[in-house]
């Protein structure tokens, strides 16, 4: 798979980030040669190796559903720029669907 | 051009769990803002998400109330998005294996059953709450963030609004029946979108669809729905094409707006959560949920309309929630004629619990009492308007021995002859008028009569042995 400009513009507008047009074409290079190193995985020989889709084999951590309250809203504040009523105050951001939830 | 309407909805619902579904932070209703959070749900670097147990268990009931096969081997996964109401930037949801899959549900839609298939319910956590103000900025409250919710997707099935309306119903129903959240959705705790599309009729493939959002109502649901078909009907039938949009439901014009067009679909950038490690969850665990799983709104009402011969209407209306459910089932046990026990639920309690704006389990009254109370005016000991006062007392104070109750404030009815003769006599003794009047065939005289004995009795005689004691007194005169 090779990376081209208009990926890297896309993964971009999607981080929020801005680049200049000569960045955008060094991190073409970049990204594709991230992509072509991990592509040699592809040669590795995996058969009767079991599929997986998580990187630990670890599992089943649950914790006990109770309640509690471990910091201050004044300690959370401390990194919110501006703040009112108890409320995080950001700039008015239209509803365009866009939410998780 | 004949269309045919395509509905499928997701359907969100607040888990009621004590805690978040990844952090110990209180997931409780009401809070001042932001009170009720901790680093885990702003997503503060180095901070280590776990999963809350009820959560997954909750998840399950739900998964198998909708009857669908349970994941037992499932994940998470991080869905990447921007907005302030959620600062980590991501949503920890499931992708591909959901907690479960493949269920349904059956609807009643003008007298026709019919099968609704469900694809998948899967565990996330819900966002902040944005509050917009005039001024230029919103206002965050991050308490909900983190909160368990599960969202239930179901197939494109329906045809129709009233047919997703019954869907919603349905879902609402079996929810609240399995006790994992309030699924109300005017507090928010269920919350419902919709996809809709219209294709000609004998079209195999579908048209381009909609996504409906701020369905905050039942209502809104329907006439959203109904709105939508039309806008989009006027556009295929002119020969226009649509475009795949986000539209919102307006409340104040009752019309759909739009928010944007979907360019592309896989922007979220799922990949698995690496701060979770994958799930497993033992046979025995689902076995354990599926047996604790309360008998549903259908079977139940199935069970009240064959075995106690209830009205189909009135056994809808005692599943409607599974309080009154629970209630009416409680009565029953206390051996007690079922349809008298409908006729109260359906009658008096209801009528109180709506004019209170309570439900039945915020009231005094117990199945045992209002069973008591039945059953003393089956056997003549009140009459059935006392009853409405036993009853009102009951509701409102409660009483854990309602035959004593009713001795106590001197509610039972005169019923022993021994008692009752005296005064029969008595009244014929002053009114001789009367007998002479009855004689003659006049025999609104009989009624006079009974009327100034029950007066005399302040209303407690009964009226059947009354009348039999007073035909034979005038007889032997």
């Amino acid at each position: 798979m090779a990376i081209n400009e208009e990926t890297v513009k896309h993964v971009a507008k999607l981080a929020k980030l801005e680049f200049k047009e000569e960045e955008i074409h060094d991190f073409t290079e970049g990204m594709d040669k991230i992509i072509q190193l991990v592509e040699q995985l592809e040669d590795l020989d995996t058969t009767g190796v079991e599929g997986t889709y998580h990187g630990i084999t670890h599992h089943s951590v649950l914790r006990e559903d109770k309640a509690k309250l471990e910091v201050t809203r004044e300690e959370l504040f401390k990194n919110v720029k501006t703040q009112q009523d108890g409320y995080i105050k950001v700039p008015a951001i239209m509803d365009n669907g866009e939410s998780g939830a | 051009m004949n269309l045919e309407t395509i509905i499928g909805l997701e359907i969100h619902v607040e888990l009621k769990t004590d805690s978040k579904m990844f952090s110990p932070s209180p997931a409780h209703f009401g809070a001042e803002p932001n009170t009720n959070t901790n680093v885990i749900d702003w997503g503060y670097p180095g901070v280590l998400p776990v999963v809350n147990e009820r959560a997954i268990e909750f998840g399950m009931r739900a998964a198998l109330a909708l009857n669908c096969t349970i994941n037992q081997d499932t994940k998470f996964d991080r869905k990447n998005y921007f907005y302030p109401d959620n600062p980590k930037a991501y949503q920890i949801s499931q992708f591909d294996r959901p907690i479960g899959h493949d269920g349904w549900v059956d609807i009643e839609v003008n007298g026709e059953t019919k099968r609704i298939r469900i694809e998948r319910v899967h565990l996330e956590e819900d966002a902040g709450k944005n509050t917009h103000g005039t001024d230029g900025y919103s206002y965050v409250d991050l308490n909900r963030q983190g909160t368990p919710l599960i969202e239930i997707v179901s197939e494109a099935d329906m045809r129709s609004p009233e047919e997703a309306y019954a869907y919603l119903e349905a879902i609402k129903q079996i929810i609240q029946f399995t006790g994992v959240s309030d699924v109300k959705m005017e507090e928010g705790s269920m919350r419902c979108d919709a996809n809709i599309s219209l294709r000609p009729f004998g079209q195999e493939a579908f048209g381009t669809k909609s996504e409906l959002k701020n369905l905050n109502s039942f209502n809104f649901v329907r006439r959203g729905l109904a709105h939508e078909v039309e806008r989009q009907e006027k556009v295929l039938v002119a020969g226009g094409e649509l475009l795949q949009e986000t539209r919102r439901y307006d409340e104040s014009t009752g019309k759909t707006l739009l928010m944007r067009v979907k360019e592309g679909s896989s922007d979220y950038r799922y990949f698995p959560e690496p701060d979770l490690p994958r799930l497993v969850i033992e046979d025995k665990w689902v076995e354990s949920v599926r047996q604790s799983l309360p008998e549903m709104p259908k079977a139940r009402r199935a069970r009240y309309v064959s075995e106690l011969g209830i009205p189909e209407y009135d056994a809808e209306v005692l599943t409607a929630s599974k309080e009154m459910s629970d209630f009416f089932d409680g009565v029953l046990s206390h051996d007690v004629d079922a349809k008298q026990a409908s006729n109260w639920l359906m009658g008096e309690v209801s009528a109180y619990l709506n004019s209170e704006k309570l439900a039945i389990d915020e009231t005094a009254l117990t199945p045992k009492a209002l069973a008591e109370m039945i059953n003393l005016i089956a056997d003549g000991t009140i009459s059935s308007k006392i009853a409405k006062k036993v009853f009102r007392e009951l509701i409102i104070n409660g009483s854990d021995d309602v035959k004593a109750l009713v001795e106590e404030k001197g509610w039972a009815q005169l019923s022993d002859p021994s008692k009752l003769l005296p005064i029969i006599n008595y009244i014929l003794d002053n009114n001789e008028q009367s007998i002479e009047d009855f004689k003659n065939g006049r025999d609104r005289a009989i009624g006079f009569l009974v009327g100034q004995i029950m007066k005399q009795t302040r209303g407690q005689a009964n009226p059947g042995v009354v009348n039999q004691l007073l035909n034979e007194e005038i007889e032997k005169r």
